[in-house]
């Protein structure tokens, strides 16, 4: 009899992991994916970790408000904001806001890129074209205005990125997916499964659907990096929600009150390398699934 | 008998895969006399292909040349530096590599396809460049105002030809041709087929064509090399290879082949099993697995290559019974029973 | 009453036609259309092996598609066993996905190369409602049809642990798993060394007569054809040549394509002829086929009728060929 393992049949979770390929084999992505794995730990655990309330008004013990603080100062790791807020509570609290806004819109635009990219390229015909315009008009639009506009309509939220990217950014991934959807199915195997009588569902599901998961994830981790950006620039701009802390907002916060002038490095440096570290994680990885789904690239 | 352009000799090919180390070629022997066509047949992972690239020194990475010797006019392939090689190149030894007719770069025109190679390569000027252009597809049969033309614009026999225009380009005397007509519809085949040969004729050039077909070898060769598990089985003449084959696989590959000639009913015998892993070769020989004639000798000796005819070598420790075998080896009930690997 | 005599499968004047060239040549007004399959009409009787004979671009594969209804007629009608594919949908669908097989040219793009044997070779029996409980019996059998020697071993392998021979036969076992009326095999062993092509081969005979299967047989070659066929349809440019018993197409070809492609088949013998082939040079066109006759652009026996008139298929002795030269014949 044949050796046992070949045969044995992953459990489900294994098989998931699997198919979506997590480039552990390069280092660069497999940095990226600590740092994801450090600022998700930060988020779920923001409460205990950081030491105030990061919209809280602190007062130093002698009852003067804790505004301007060094580092170090009464025991404010990063000092203290011109308000008397926390600095390092609210990086610690940005971290929330940006997996949040990063992670949902990463799985809105990996969703309704990857059903579109599916719809279109497997069924072709008229609703191929008609997609593929609409695609075609997303492209059209340019993002930070179109984002500006929909936060002048709506209320001023981390949402409006959400919605924004949901609403614009699936076009490179659709049309990414569809491609990939167009070469699969000519594959001999998808005929195959036709002509043994499966239904176009089951054949997406099984025969297609594995093939470009990795592809989906690749997208939705670009557009990790791109949704806090995005959000990042929208509080800069003064478009942001006042209610929540994120760091495009601390960022705002600081240039407003002067931190530049005030040489309070230590306001507006921290929320920036947190940005940089993330979108750059966002990359390495990219480029880690990149070397998986292109090796002929190399570099 | 007329004299011997390339004389190889013992040549061993190993591949490094993982940390075991794979014979592709494993002791290989072969003469190619002037202005002939040599057929080196076998089934893929046999070496022949292997073989070819050894010829031009152009192997993957981890490949290397282990042994023997490839004699070229005197000198010895396998010795000379990778600058003296480098000059060999084309000038003497071409190679058209297997669906070179899809390797063609599709954003350059054919002509400046062919330049790259006068110019570079062949040291032309210009206008010597432009006239041996002419000259080439003019040779090979097609109209010199398709010069300008990009691949795409050629059929798939079109550019086969312009593959073999840029093989010819330099006026080798050897030109290697891996698979010319694998993927090719018959009347194309025969069509390059027939150009090859009279592009032979007429240049007086010696060809090696590699292919796992014994019917384009019927055609064209003059000479036939059996290549089976990374040895030659045998050599000789193509009639007497494929009138009277002495090595049983020679047999087998006859029987496996549909015949329009032949009779309307006859049934076609495979050969049973596969080669073997050669990571792991069997001791002895190496087709003994699959041999309906095989000994107890055959599972443990290696036969050597030995004369059995004139100008003709099998490595079989039955090649004197021959006669008697090519008997047995046509009815069918002799290859079945044996197991499929 | 059904016998042997029955016809199966009736084509008439099936056409595949393609539009090439994106919207701005729609706009246009002149797109280009290739015409894959352009007015074939084939009956063929249940049980009969027929062999679609051309070089590649003569439509021979698109018919093979239309026949497995992977491609729907763009003008015409197949009908199978009285039902037009064009109409079949839901159950009845479904029902000919259990009657009709396709057999494919590369075993290696045949099966997912993510499943193993056993989840390739259930994908059908799952489909056609088979509870799991018989499914290993059946896959079994059906591997044991093909003549792969003790199947359980390959049930949990990975089609890249297979030789391309041991896939081909996987390859033809599910398309026999449910065991159908009809199958389509296009070009099986072109892929495949040939020492094991000839063991494909055998395999494919003998089901056919074991089953009794009405079957279709793509090739380019004709020796291929002759060893499987009785009888040879051949086809230029999505066109039928000439249609006729394999023997009488083999040993006297009517149409010039025809002589052609026969006196073009590799023999492996030291002694054939090597005359030049009679047909021109150049390859056909699909975009722009010459007009009336498709053919007489390479054509030997070319005359000035042939320019200006299709010729139709008609009876030829035992054959029906599409050639103005045997129009006085007639």
């Amino acid at each position: 009899m044949l050796d046992a393992t070949i045969g044995k049949r992953p459990g489900f979770v294994r098989r998931v992991f699997q198919s979506l390929r997590l480039p552990l084999n390069d280092p660069f992505a497999v940095f990226g994916l600590s740092i994801y794995g450090l600022f998700v730990l930060t988020a779920i655990f923001a409460d205990q970790i950081a030491p105030y309330d990061p919209t809280e008004i602190l007062y130093t013990p002698d009852y003067m408000l804790a505004a301007d603080l060094r580092p170090g100062e009464d025991g404010h790791i990063l000092g203290t904001t011109s308000l008397g807020r926390d600095i390092f509570s609210q990086i610690v609290h940005g971290s929330r806001s940006a997996l949040l806004i990063g992670l949902t819109a990463a799985f809105m635009v990996a969703l309704i890129g990857s059903i579109v990219g599916v719809v279109s390229g497997y069924f072709r015909g008229w609703i191929d074209i008609v997609l593929m315009r609409l695609a075609d008009i997303a492209f059209g639009i340019p993002f930070l205005p179109f984002v500006i506009v929909l936060a002048a309509f709506l209320q001023p939220s981390i949402w409006n990125v959400v919605i924004a990217m949901a609403l614009v950014l699936w076009r490179d991934t659709a049309r990414v997916i569809r491609s990939q959807v167009l070469t699969l199915r000519s594959r001999g195997y998808v005929d195959a499964a036709r002509v043994a009588g499966s239904s176009d569902m089951k054949i997406i599901l099984r025969h297609i659907a594995p093939n470009i998961l990795p592809m989906s994830f690749l997208y939705g981790s670009i557009a990790i990096g791109w949704a806090i950006l995005t959000e990042a620039s929208i509080s800069f701009l003064g478009f942001g929600d006042p209610q929540s802390i994120s760091w495009g907002y601390m960022l705002q916060d600081a240039f407003a009150s002067q931190a530049l002038a005030k040489q309070a490095y230590y306001w507006f440096v921290p929320p920036g390398v947190c940005i940089i570290l993330v979108v750059s994680a966002g990359f390495f990885i990219t480029r880690g699934y990149e070397n998986i789904l292109f090796p002929k690239l190399g570099r | 008998m007329t004299e011997t352009l390339l004389s190889v000799r013992d040549l061993r090919v190993s591949y490094k895969v993982g940390a075991s180390r794979i014979d592709a070629v494993d002791g290989a022997s072969f003469d190619v006399p002037r202005g002939t066509i040599v057929g080196l047949v076998g089934e893929s992972g046999c070496g022949k292909t292997t073989i070819a690239k050894a010829l031009t020194r152009v192997i993957a990475d981890n490949a290397s040349i282990t042994g023997g010797q490839m004699m070229f006019e005197g000198r010895d392939l396998v010795s000379l530096s990778e600058r003296q090689m480098n000059a060999l190149r084309w000038r003497e030894i071409a190679f058209i590599p297997q669906s070179a007719m899809n390797s063609l770069d599709p954003v350059y025109t054919v002509e400046s396809q062919l330049n790259e190679v006068l110019r570079r390569r062949g040291g032309l000027g210009r206008r010597e460049a432009r006239k041996r252009c002419e000259e080439l597809f003019e040779l090979v049969g097609i109209d010199k105002g398709r010069l300008s033309d990009y691949p795409h614009q050629f059929s798939g026999g079109m550019r086969q030809r312009v593959a073999i225009a840029l093989a010819l380009a330099l006026n080798p005397k050897l030109v290697i041709a891996d698979e010319p007509v694998t993927a090719l519809d018959v009347i194309v085949q025969r069509q390059i087929l027939d150009q090859l040969r009279e592009l032979q004729a007429a240049l007086g050039i010696s060809v090696i064509i590699v292919t796992h077909d014994i019917s384009v070898v019927a055609y064209i060769c003059d000479r036939t090399v059996v290549m089976y598990a990374g040895k030659v089985a045998e050599a000789g003449s193509m009639q007497a290879t494929l009138t009277e084959p002495s090595h049983p696989y020679t047999m087998g590959l006859r029987n496996a082949f549909p015949d329009l000639q032949g009779a309307a009913s006859g049934t076609l015998t495979p050969i049973e099993g596969a080669p073997p892993n050669l990571a792991f070769p069997p001791p002895g020989c190496r087709f003994a697995p699959r041999c309906p004639f095989v000994l107890e000798t055959c599972r443990q000796v290696n036969p050597p290559l030995e004369t059995v005819g004139p100008n003709h070598v099998a490595a079989c420790h039955r090649a004197g019974e021959a006669v008697e075998l090519r008997t047995q080896a046509a009815r069918v009930d002799t290859w079945s029973g044996k197991v499929l690997a | 009453m059904i016998d042997q005599f029955t016809p199966l499968i009736e084509i008439n004047a099936a056409q595949l036609h393609y539009r090439v060239g994106g919207a701005m040549s729609a706009l246009r007004g002149n797109p280009p259309v290739v015409k894959a399959v352009d007015g074939v009409s084939i009956v063929i009787r249940r049980g009969e092996s027929v062999g679609l004979l051309g070089e590649s671009g003569c439509g021979k594969t698109s018919m093979g598609r239309l026949l497995l209804k992977l491609e729907d007629v763009t003008g015409g009608d197949i009908l199978f066993d009285g039902q037009s594919l064009s109409t079949l949908k839901g159950a009845d669908l479904k029902r000919y996905r259990s009657r009709a097989q396709f057999i494919f040219q590369n075993p290696f793009d045949a099966v997912n190369p993510r499943f193993t044997i056993r989840q390739t070779l259930s994908e059908p029996l799952e489909n056609a409602g088979i509870p799991p409980s018989q499914r290993q019996d059946k896959i079994i059998a059906a591997l044991e049809l093909v003549r792969l020697s003790e199947p359980l071993q390959y049930l949990d392998r990975y089609p890249h642990q297979l030789s391309g021979g041991q896939l081909q036969r996987v390859v033809m076992a599910r398309a026999l798993i449910l065991q159908p009326e009809f199958v389509v095999a296009d070009e099986p062993v072109s892929m495949l060394d040939v020492s094991v092509r000839a063991g494909v081969l055998n395999v494919f005979r003998d089901v056919r007569d074991r089953l009794g299967l009405t079957a279709i047989y793509i090739s380019h070659d004709l020796a291929l054809v002759r060893y499987v066929c009785e009888r040879t349809i051949v086809m230029y440019l999505g066109k039928v040549m000439e249609d006729g018993p394999t023997e009488d197409i083999v040993h006297e070809p009517l149409h010039p394509y025809a002589k052609a492609l026969v006196a073009a088949v590799p023999v492996p013998h030291p002694d054939q002829s090597h005359d030049p082939l009679p047909i021109g040079r150049g390859a056909p066109d699909p975009r722009n086929p010459p007009s009336g006759c498709v053919f007489r652009d390479r054509c030997p026996y070319a005359f000035d009728r042939c320019a200006v008139e299709i010729p139709q298929l008609q009876q030829a002795g035992t054959r029906k060929v599409a050639c103005h030269l045997f129009d006085e014949a007639n």
